[in-house]
């Protein structure tokens, strides 16, 4: 009994300065240690994917780009491909090229955007400030090959929207050289410092039997020693011929050992594989069409005419993103669409992270999985007017049932799955 | 490393753009007013690029109202103006994404460079194109 008494509970959030998303934290602490955390998202959840079903493809096209700013790329490339292979649309390899030149790009500047979040939560300002001064520079290169800094708007079903011009190369090999020049600073600055290894070793340990079992995706569980990431294992676009690597902390020669610090390492060092990928990607991209469908209204009718389902994934810079879809002929809109943000995968990696830690470690901690609440959050339960919780079982229930449904509407229009 | 790069930037212009002004004004608003009546100097924005997908500029005699904007665009940005059969735009919903420029089979529709589309009425006529 007075062992229990020792243990306080401490709410964060939903609305939290501390925090930049709405998600609530329920910290068990004793004294300045936590000794366990319960995690409740679904505060910032939109009803896109409910939004979808009412638009057409195109229009759901530029929703999937909303669903977050930072991986506006991500979610359009993973939906392009999901239907794709559902209207069986083949892409043009010089497409193909480009989308990987555009992700990478976005993977560049979300690192440092990470970066930089880091260096604020650890209370290194003038780090932040550094980190997104020269974040600028890719910025600058998105908004001159897309016309936009985020929300590029750039993949299209069967392409992409725009090229890469010839007086346009010069520029993206200067930024490519400039950042080259910039890595080793940055490196130096996070990873050879002595008080940002003190904040950072040690610091959220994610042990890899933890990652996997929790089924951790990108930066987290590469982190943790886990060589996993779906430019490798499950190549897409162009990606299997450009032969791409997990990184690991190993490659900066350092046993993993999970912590914040190795998750420096794994995003400062993609900073640098992204470089090489998008050099590769501009020398070796073959010319010709961009898209498959040059104009509009024929891409519309052909939409329109496709049926079956498909699956997308890709790489965010954040870990997987997955999209299923499923097109019905006759209809413009999609009659299923369902998304899968990498921070869903991630989010059970903090309970273990933050064991044992102290409180003034939360920020970072919560920092290093480079949360997005509002690109997951798919439900939010309501029941009488208040929020509720629902157990395995009984979502179990309600799943099965709603198979049952699903299939009887099937077999009443005829068609079978 | 990081020192020897903070202290060379006391030597460097900072990489900031100090728009609209080098210092801000107490009112914007009476800024911009100054600056209209030519006794102030406004700093210019960061120049964009030649692509930039700005304001969408729409050509009313082009136009030939087959509606394939409207049935693209995401944000429900167009309207139809049936009796002319012409559009109208309201640009305080626009995304920006230029696939109505991307759509229209005859060019009427194209990306400006204009930008600074703050306003406080989004019915206002900087914020409708027609
Ligand atoms: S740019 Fe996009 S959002 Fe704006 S009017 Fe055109 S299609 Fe609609
Ligand atoms: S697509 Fe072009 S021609 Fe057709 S209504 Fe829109 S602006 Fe007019």
């Amino acid at each position: 009994m007075a062992e229990a008494q020792k243990v306080y509970e401490i709410p964060i959030g939903p609305i939290h300065p501390a925090l930049k998303e709405p998600i609530r934290f329920t910290f068990q602490v004793e004294g300045e240690r936590i000794r366990g955390v319960d995690v409740r998202p679904g505060f910032a959840h939109r009803g896109i994917e409910f939004m979808g079903l009412k638009r057409n493809l195109i229009q759901v096209l530029y929703l999937s780009e909303r669903i977050c700013g930072i991986c506006s790329i991500s979610h359009p490339i993973a939906i392009t491909l999901a239907v794709e292979r559902a209207a069986g649309i083949e892409v043009p390899p010089r497409a193909q090229y480009l989308r990987v030149i555009f992700s990478e790009l976005e993977r560049i500047h979300s690192h440092l955007l990470w970066a930089g979040v880091a260096a604020h939560e650890l209370g290194f300002d003038t780090l932040l400030h550094l980190t997104w001064k020269v974040r600028e520079e890719v910025l600058d290169v998105l908004e001159e090959l897309s016309g936009n800094r985020i929300d590029y708007s750039i993949p299209i079903y069967g392409g992409v929207r725009r090229d890469i011009a010839p007086e346009q190369y010069p520029k993206v090999e200067a930024m490519i050289r400039h950042y080259r020049g910039l890595l080793e600073e940055l490196l130096d600055a996070f990873l050879r410092d002595p008080s940002v290894a003190a904040r950072t070793r040690g610091v959220g340990v994610l042990t890899a039997e933890e990652a996997d079992s929790l089924c951790a995706v990108g930066p987290t569980a590469r982190a943790s020693g886990l060589a996993k990431d779906v430019r490798q294992d499950r190549p897409y676009l162009v990606y299997g011929e450009l032969g791409v690597r997990a990184i690991t902390p190993r490659d900066w020669g350092l046993e993993p050992r999970g912590d914040v610090y190795d998750k420096a390492v794994v995003r400062l060092l993609e900073i640098g594989q992204s470089l090489d990928l998008i050099e590769k990607c501009l020398h070796e991209m073959p010319d010709g069409e961009i898209t498959a469908f040059p104009k509009i209204p024929a891409l519309l009718a052909f939409l329109k005419k496709a049926e079956g389902e498909g699956l997308g994934w890709h790489e965010a810079p954040r870990g997987e993103v997955i999209h299923y879809i499923r097109l019905e002929a006759g209809v413009e809109e999609p009659v299923a669409w369902k998304v899968k943000a990498p921070t869903y995968s991630n989010l059970m990696s903090w309970v273990p992270m933050f064991r044992d830690q102290e409180v003034a470690d939360i920020p970072i901690i919560a920092a290093s999985i480079d949360p997005c609440m509002c690109c997951m959050d798919r439900v939010h339960v309501v029941q009488d007017g208040s929020p509720s919780t629902l157990l395995k079982e009984e979502l179990l229930r309600l799943s099965r049932a709603k198979t049952e449904r699903v299939l009887q509407g099937l077999s009443r229009v005829g068609g079978g799955a | 490393m990081i020192l020897k790069t903070l202290f060379s930037q006391l030597l460097t212009r900072p990489p900031t753009n100090r728009f609209p002004a080098k210092y801000m004004p107490k009112s914007v608003l009476g800024f911009l007013g100054r600056v209209k009546e030519g006794k102030a100097e406004l700093v210019p924005p960061v120049p964009v690029p030649p692509r930039f997908r700005g304001k969408i500029a729409y050509s009313r005699e082009k136009c030939i109202g087959c509606q394939l904007c409207i049935r693209v665009c995401p944000a429900k940005v167009i309207e139809f103006l049936p009796e002319v059969k012409k559009i109208r735009m309201h640009v305080a919903r626009c995304t920006f994404c230029a696939q109505c420029v991307d759509a229209c089979p005859v060019g009427a529709l194209s990306e400006s460079p204009e930008f600074l589309l703050s306003d406080t009425d989004r019915r206002s006529p900087a914020l409708t194109v027609e």
